[in-house]
């Protein structure tokens, strides 16, 4: 049976909104958590799939952007339950628990650094780019294990799940709420963009950088907007993963973060709109059932990944529509 | 601080490098030969460890630990190439970085499976163990002096096999051009897994030498595994003179940034503050070191490939 790509995306936002409803009704507040971390790691992706999906890079230091995401809100959030005043150097200003604001903090620092990071490794590509970004990541994971102040490698615990204004963040399915709002948020901002002249403009960088010169565009500059927009939306899921487990530790930084983020997206096909949604869902699903089955579920995961990478191209949404690639 | 301390230091890091050197030798042939990526090479480093590890403690003869890590990795890397690797040398980087993920995941797991969670210990021979009375009265781990010695030998021989030999040969005409050598008649997948294996059993040796001054367990492999990587970078990918030196730097970089940024800022600030942000700039040296080297040269100091 083939599906065709549209309806595929409809069912998957109705599953998404189907299933915690479902476990809100049967009283099973875990499952709630479960599919939320599954969105929040596929708004990572998506942020990730900015540049992997539409401009071919493939940043293997993602985690950077989803640690700061972390650590923007466990900073702030530190402050604010300890009561001590956070000095930036410049100025001092109180901690927040406010959800709005951490996320723009989250944003803002992630996409400076992604500014940084991407002039610098931007200047190489193919294996270059891929083991530069790989060694930002080891750079930051080093520093915030050596960062005693919040913690180091213990990392920080906040008691109490950050707020936002009108809703209880405690309820899971309130909290779920929030990020499958983000999460759609992020979708449409991302199909607006793949659709856009900045959108076909970097997917043409991808495919001959030299005929986008030629016509009088920058491509180190598109994909410099690119890596910055793809930083600051994987800093946001990050600041929301770090609420969802009121916790925030170097492993945010891990390099196996940035690999698996790069799964999730090759799981459900390169350059989807869903692509990274459906990989998030299927790789939580795995690592849930899996992990009951065994304690060495990632000998399995790593064969599936093997198979998809070796025989399946165009990853789950390939196979259940019969294109192979997303940009035909 | 002594002049005794500051040798010792610099015959750590060298130390260090030549280790690092083992790693990025084999990751920058495959990378040079076969234009591949292979994040896996890390787990055979851990598969040398474990052998060496497991022969030791069935024989007691480290000799045959060595024989047996070098043949355990080089059969691990000959079985994987021929498996997996063989068919993504055409495949996009992504793939090869993908494919080579779930391989670390297996090889990871299975370890475990095999193994346990608990690291095996590795015993440094009798003969090797102690220190030594350098001249100047130094006083440093013959171990840690034969790790240099052994790769310093290693560097010298894979110099002489890559310049001197019929293999070395086919080796640089592979880089340059790899139909033409098939089309002379070079069995081409046959040099690939002799290359892949020979990369493999360097990261076997590296790991079972390593292994016996820190302990053998899963995942080992990966934190030197960036390192290495972080070398090829600097040195250039794909050249094995780049890979020399750029572990030299990185290996003196990383010891004596750990020992000296501390003493440095000490200069200037109390000695707690100093210490925090001595160490925690030190983590991050290499990297700057990278980031600097890149800046000035994108492809690396012997890099000639983009």
């Amino acid at each position: 049976m083939r599906l065709d790509e549209k309806y595929l995306n409809g069912l998957l936002i109705a599953g998404l909104l189907a299933l915690p409803l479902w476990a809100l009704v049967m009283d099973q507040p875990f499952t709630i958590t479960l599919v939320t971390r599954a969105v929040i790691l596929a708004l990572a992706a998506v942020g990730l799939n900015i540049i992997l999906g539409i401009g071919g890079m493939v940043s293997f230091g993602h985690a950077v952007f989803f640690g700061i995401g972390g650590y923007a809100m466990g900073i702030l959030a530190y402050h604010a339950q300890t009561y001590t005043a956070l000095d930036l150097g410049f100025f001092t200003t109180d901690g927040t628990k406010s959800m709005p604001v951490i996320w723009l903090m989250a944003m803002v620092t992630s996409g400076i650094v992604a500014f940084f990071i991407g002039l610098l490794s931007l200047r190489t590509s193919g294996v270059y780019f891929i083991m530069i970004t790989l060694a930002f990541g080891q750079m930051f994971f080093y520093f915030a294990i050596s960062w005693a102040q919040y913690g180091g490698e213990d990392g920080l615990s906040i008691y109490v799940r950050n707020d936002f204004p009108g809703l209880n963040t405690l309820m899971p399915i309130q909290f779920y709420a929030i990020c499958f709002t983000l999460l759609c948020a992020v979708l449409f901002l991302f199909a607006r963009l793949q659709a856009s002249p900045f959108g076909l403009a970097l997917n043409a960088a991808r495919q001959t950088a030299t005929r986008v010169e030629t016509v009088g565009l920058n491509p180190m500059r598109l994909k410099l907007l690119a890596f910055v927009l793809s930083g600051a939306v994987t800093g946001l899921a990050g600041a929301l993963f770090a609420d969802l487990n009121r916790f925030v530790s170097p492993t945010m930084f891990s390099w196996q973060l940035s690999g698996e983020l790069i799964v999730l997206i090759i799981i459900g096909g390169v350059g989807r709109l869903m692509g990274p949604v459906i990989g998030a869902c299927v790789f939580v699903a795995l690592e849930h059932f899996l992990g009951d089955l065994t304690e060495f579920w990632h000998v399995y995961l790593g064969v599936i990944l093997l198979c998809i990478v070796l025989f399946g191209r165009g990853g789950l949404i390939g196979l259940l529509t019969g294109k192979e690639g997303a940009h035909v | 601080m002594s002049s005794i301390l500051i040798i010792e230091q610099i015959l750590n890091g060298l130390q260090f490098g030549v280790m690092l050197f083992l790693m990025a030798a084999g990751l920058t042939l495959i990378f040079g030969v076969m234009g591949l990526i292979n994040l896996a090479h890390g787990s055979l480093y851990m598969v040398g460890a474990f052998a060496a590890a497991a022969v030791a403690g069935a024989t007691g003869s480290f000799l045959l630990a060595l024989v047996a890590a070098l043949a355990a990795a080089a059969l691990a890397g000959a079985i994987v190439e021929m498996a997996v690797i063989r068919r993504l040398y055409k495949a996009p980087h992504l793939d090869q970085v993908l494919a080579t993920f779930a391989l670390i995941l297996i090889f990871s797991e299975g370890t475990r499976w095999v193994f346990g969670s608990f690291p095996l210990f590795l015993d440094i021979p009798d003969a090797l163990s102690g220190p030594v009375t350098l001249p100047g009265g130094i006083e440093y781990p013959l171990y840690r002096l034969t790790l240099i010695g052994i790769g310093l030998a290693v560097a010298v021989g894979l110099w002489a096999l890559i310049e001197r030999t019929r293999l070395g040969i086919q080796i640089r005409a592979g880089e340059n051009d790899r139909e033409m050598i098939a089309a002379l008649g070079v069995d081409i997948s046959k040099l690939y897994t002799l290359v892949f294996a020979l990369g493999a059993a360097l990261a076997g040796l590296a790991g079972a030498l390593v292994g016996a001054i820190q302990s053998v367990q899963v995942g080992m492999g990966e934190p030197v595994l960036i390192l290495a990587f972080v070398v090829i970078v600097i040195g250039g990918i794909g050249s094995v003179r780049g890979a020399f030196i750029g572990a030299l730097l990185v290996g003196l970089t990383d010891t004596l940034g750990g020992v000296f940024l501390p003493e440095l800022f000490k200069l200037f600030m109390d000695t707690g503050a100093a210490q925090k942000s001595g160490a925690a700039l030190a983590s991050m040296g290499i990297y700057v070191l990278m980031g600097m080297v890149l800046i000035w040269r994108p492809t690396g100091l012997f890099g000639a490939r983009a």
